[in-house]
Formats: C-alpha cells, structure tokens, sequence
C-alpha cells in the first residue's frame, strides 16, 4: 500500500521512465544498426508519391482560409451538443428551448455566410474597384 | 443539481439590456445578409433604438437589484452605473460614426451589429458576478472590438491596428483566464463572493504565493485592458490606427467597463490579501500617469496624443482603486463617467474635421479651427479644460474626489505625486488650445468641412455633460456614494 502521496505516483514514474529508455534505445539501435543509402530520392519530404514542384511558401487563394474557419465555428458549435445531451433528462424543457434558440442563432450565422457568398467556390472575376470595399459578397472583394 | 432550474422572469428581467442588444445585433447580421448590392443600409437607425431601448431596460433592471442565473450575474447599483455608462458611449458612437462610414464608402450594417456585440460584452462584464462571466464578457467585447478597429479593411494603418489589437489582446485575455483557473484550483469557485468568502474563512492556510500568483495573472489581463503600464504599448498605436469614432468608443466604452470589473475583483475577491496587491498597483498608479503624460507631452497627432492621455487617466483611477474604500470606489465611478463624456468629446471633433483617410490629425492641423468653426473649437475647448481638470468641469471633481480618497487613505505621497503629473499634462492640453485660438488658419482649417449633425449633437451632448457634472456632481456622486458600498 502507498504510504505518502508521493508513492502513489511510484507507477507513473516508473511508466515515464520505460517510455523513455524505449524510445531512445530504439532510435539509437536504428542509428547503429541500419543500413545508410545516400540518394536524392532520400531528400524530399515524401518517399513515396507525387514529386513536389516548387515552394511550400506561396500565396493561395484565401477562399481556404474562409472554409477552415466556418468550418471550425460550426465544428464546435456541434461539440457543444455533446454535453447538453448529457443533462437533457434533468433539466428538460428548459435545455430544450436553451438549444432551441443556440440553434437559432447559428442558423442566422450560417445564413450570413451563405448569403455573403463564402461559401460559393467559383466566382466570375470581376474588376476590382478603387477605394475601401463595400460590397456585399466576401469572395468578390477579397478575390 | 437544483430540480428548479428555470428562471424566473425576474431573472430575465436583470438580463434584459444584453438580451435585447443582443437580438438587435443578430437582426441586423439578418438584414444585412438579405440587403442587395447598391441599396442601402438602415442599421444605424435601428441600433440608435436599440440603444434607447436597452438605457431603458437598463435604468428598470436596476430598480430591482439581485442576482439572476445562479449568482452568473448580480445586478446593482454599481453594475447599473457602469452599464448606463456604456450604453451612452455607444450612443455617442453611433451618432458620431455616421459621416465617417459615408465618407469612406463603408456604409454596411456590420459596423452596427459588431458594435452591439461589443455592448453586450461590456454591459454583461459591468453586472457579472462570476469569473467565467467575466471572461466571457470581456472576449464578446473584444473580438468585436479587435473587427471594429480594422473596419476600413483596405486602410493599412486600420489593418495594423486591429492586428496588434488583436494579437496583444488576446494573448492578455489568456492571462486572465489563466488566473482564474489558479484561484478556482485554491478556492473551488470561480464566484467573486465565494473566493472572497474562502479566503476570509480559510487565510491562515490557503498557500499565499499561489493566491498571489493568480491575483497577479489576473492583473495581467486587466491592466492591459484598462492599458496600465507596463501593458500599455499597444495603445497609442491601435488608438491612432483605428478610425476615429472607435478609437472614441475603445478608450471610454470597453475601458469603463473593464475597470467596473478591475474594482469589483480585486476589492471584493481579493479584498482579504489587499495588503499584498495594494503596493503593486500603487506602483503601477505612479507608473502609469507618468508614462501616459510625459508621452503625451511629444506628440504630433492628436489621436496618439489622447491615447496617450486616456492611459494617463487610467493611472489617476487606478490611484482610486489603490485607495481602497467608498469613498475611492465612488471616485472610480465619478471619473469614468466625467472621462467618458470628455474623451468621446474630443475624439468626436475631429471625426468630420480629418476628413477621407484621416489626412488632417496632427495637431499643427487645427490651427485656426477658432476662426473658421467656433462651435467645433469651442466644445473642443471645454473637454481640453476638462481633461486638464479646471474648475466647473468634470474633470475637476473627478480628479478632486480621486485624490481626496487617496488622502483619506494616506496616500500622502501617491496624491503629491498625480497632483505633480497633471500639472505637467496641462502643458498638452493647452497647447492644442492655443493652435486653436492662436495660430493663423492654415490648409486644414481653411478647407474645412461643416460638422455633421451626428458629430454636432455628440460635441454639445458631450461638453454639456461636461459642464453639468462639473456644476452638479452631486447629481451622479449622490448615486455613486449609495451604490459604492456594495464592493468591499
């Protein structure tokens, strides 16, 4: 039996330190052991796949940028069902209508997005105008 | 779990100010969502009634003072205040907007709903009674504040402003939350009452380098809201940065209502280890009004100049904070409302003044302005006056009823010292009076457009608040004198 506190951490040490020893003994076995081939194929980034052509650092369209953020909104917005599942039985209608209106307000969100056009993938080009953009569609303006 | 969990009306009732700006700011994302490229947009009109709407709202939830939502929230006369307080300034704000958005061809109803979303933050912060509430309060004011300072999104300087705004801000609200997870981890609550109550009751063995080290995340996160010193940088640069009329709502709304929060924390929840923060923030006070004052005294442009000046303030109430008492809590109440109105002011003038693309900010440029537009330079007079602190303006009482708590308290040295600061930042103030009155017209003033209605109703509005607090301060001090006592 663990007398102190301390000791009732014992395992986890034990754990980290087994952990530790494996890790480093297999990276250095490999190191020692394995067979070393030099070729320019060894060099990229991917072994296997398509052949990388030019830089990772490039300018990309920002409309990926948009579909990664909505996406994470309303991603958390889901995982904000979870717990609400958990004490739906206890508090009833009140959770009900609670969810209800969160829903209500997200949906005026999504219906902001759409109509402000982010979620349109392909706009016709159009040209750009001088001065501050006022418009109402984002990809248009930020394109 | 408690088997009655749904509110009561009354409950509702306490909320209803945040609750109908809410339902305003997600009307107009609606509106604004339908509205067809060309046409134009309404939301100016339908945020000034919400204003109107939520004063009222606020004025009757302050009748009925208590808590609502499990102690979330508790309203009383203090919270009241502070939530009249910024409603008013976003009221200032939506008028003296309007002429700004027209010039610069940024006429969309975004700005309102964003500034409705900040309100809400800010009116939730004034009357929250919890920690997590505080939280939440203080990133729906910012995140909508952080888009507001960068709203004119193909200006660069809007662009550096709202992206320092952001990235500093954020990482200082980090600073808070992370306090709070320290104190809930010794205390076991994150209720300001609660954590007051489990220091009082356990102080001999609660670990006192860990209370201070949550104190101290915590004041990391606040005096970068209230910009204090050393967390002041970012200010002048996102002041100047962003346009006029939010720089105007950022250093009076957002900044009084953290202070609301900054006093209730650290008098109610950290009262008991008031001794340990006491000489940091004496320090922090000292700090601040120098910095903020003798920055100010250098500077070219008028926005760089009142940010520099709003931090300065900042100090003088953090000098009310230290003071630890009614007397300095009703101080802290008393000046936010005088600064407000005098702040807002000034920032206001030269919304319409600077015209397209804020080309006439430096104070060289308001050479003149006595000749060519008398009513304009003579408000703008009256907050110079005021900010000073002379007699018959706000700013008198304000800065008198601060240093007299500081007295009572025995902050001999504090007292000599602000006193000796706001001497020094009568040498700004008065310079702009004298470029005014004194210099002869030059481009700006001779080019100058007529104010629009909006700004001339916020510059009378705002120098006859001015004015009035300076005559009659006992018209808001009585008020603030009764509510002060509910912080410890």
């Amino acid at each position: 039996m663990p007398t102190s506190e301390l000791e009732k951490y014992f395992p986890v040490l034990v754990m980290a330190v087994i952990a530790a020893v494996m890790a480093a003994s297999l990276t250095i076995l490999s190191s020692v052991l394995g067979k070393r081939s030099k070729s320019p194929q060894k060099d990229t980034p991917y072994e296997c796949g398509m052949a990388p052509t030019g830089d990772a650092r490039d300018r990309f369209s920002i409309k990926f940028y948009l579909v990664a953020m909505i996406f994470i909104l309303l991603d958390i917005e889901a995982v904000f069902l979870y717990p609400w599942a958990v004490v739906y039985r206890q508090l009833k209608w009140f959770a009900f209508f609670e969810m209800l209106l969160f829903i209500a307000l997200v949906l005026v969100g999504y219906f902001y997005i759409w109509k402000k056009g982010a979620l349109d993938w392909a706009i016709p080009e159009r040209p750009r105008k001088a001065g501050p953009k006022t418009g109402t569609n984002l990809y248009r303006e930020a394109a | 779990m408690p088997t009655n969990f749904m509110p009561s009306t009354e409950e509702y009732f306490r909320i209803l100010p945040e609750l109908i700006l809410t339902l305003a700011g997600v009307l107009i994302m609606f509106l604004e969502a339908l509205r067809k490229e060309g046409q134009k947009s309404n939301a100016g009109g339908v945020t000034l009634a919400t204003l109107v709407a939520a004063l009222i709202a606020a004025v009757m939830a302050g009748g009925s003072p208590g808590p609502a939502f499990h102690d979330m929230v508790f309203v009383d006369g203090f919270g009241t205040f502070f939530r009249i307080l910024v409603l008013v300034v976003g009221l200032l704000t939506v008028l003296s907007s309007q002429s700004y958005l027209e010039r610069h061809d940024a006429q969309i109803g975004e700005y309102y709903g964003l500034l409705l979303f900040s309100l809400v933050g800010q009116s939730l912060l004034c009357v929250s009674n919890e920690l997590m509430m505080v939280f939440i309060g203080i990133e729906i004011s910012s995140i909508a504040s952080y888009i507001m300072a960068g709203f004119l999104r193909d200006d660069k300087r809007n662009n550096e402003s709202a992206l320092k705004y952001f990235l500093l801000g954020s990482f200082a609200t980090a600073f808070l939350l992370y306090g709070v997870a320290w104190i809930y981890g010794i205390t076991g609550t994150t209720n300001i009452d609660g954590i007051r109550q489990a220091l009082l009751n356990n102080l001999p063995a609660v670990p006192l380098p860990a209370v201070g080290a949550a104190a101290a995340l915590m004041l990391v996160g606040f005096a970068f809201k209230v910009s204090a010193v050393p967390f002041q940088a970012w200010a002048p640069d996102v002041y100047q940065g962003a346009p006029a009329p939010v720089s105007a709502f950022m250093s009076a709304g957002p900044k009084a209502a953290a202070f609301a929060v900054f006093t209730r924390v650290f008098l109610t929840a950290f009262g008991p280890i008031a001794n340990r923060w006491e000489p940091i923030l004496w320090i922090v006070a000292l700090a601040t009004m120098i910095v903020g004052n003798f920055a100010a005294l250098t500077q070219t442009n008028i926005k760089r100049m009142l940010a520099y000046s709003s931090i300065a303030h900042a100090g003088y109430v953090l000098v009310a904070i230290v003071a630890h008492s009614e007397a300095g809590t009703a101080a802290v109440m008393f000046y936010l409302a005088s600064y407000a109105f005098m702040n807002v002011g000034a920032f206001a003038a030269i919304v319409d003044y600077s015209r397209r693309n804020e080309k006439f900010v430096n104070i060289s440029d308001l050479a003149g302005l006595g000749q060519k537009q008398p009513f304009t330079a003579s408000m703008m007079t009256i907050y110079m006056l005021s900010l000073i602190g002379v007699p018959l303006t706000a700013g008198f009482f304000g800065k008198f009823y601060i240093f007299k708590a500081a007295l009572e308290s025995d902050l001999i040295w504090l007292t000599v010292l602000g006193l000796l600061n706001s001497a020094v930042a009568a040498y700004y103030y008065l310079r702009i009076l004298v470029v005014m009155w004194m210099h002869e017209p030059g481009e700006a003033a001779e080019s100058a457009p007529e104010a629009s209605f909006g700004v001339k109703a916020v510059l009378f509005g705002s120098a006859l608040a001015t004015l009035v607090l300076g005559i009659l301060p006992s018209l808001v001090l009585d008020f603030a004198n009764r509510s002060a006592n509910i912080i410890k």
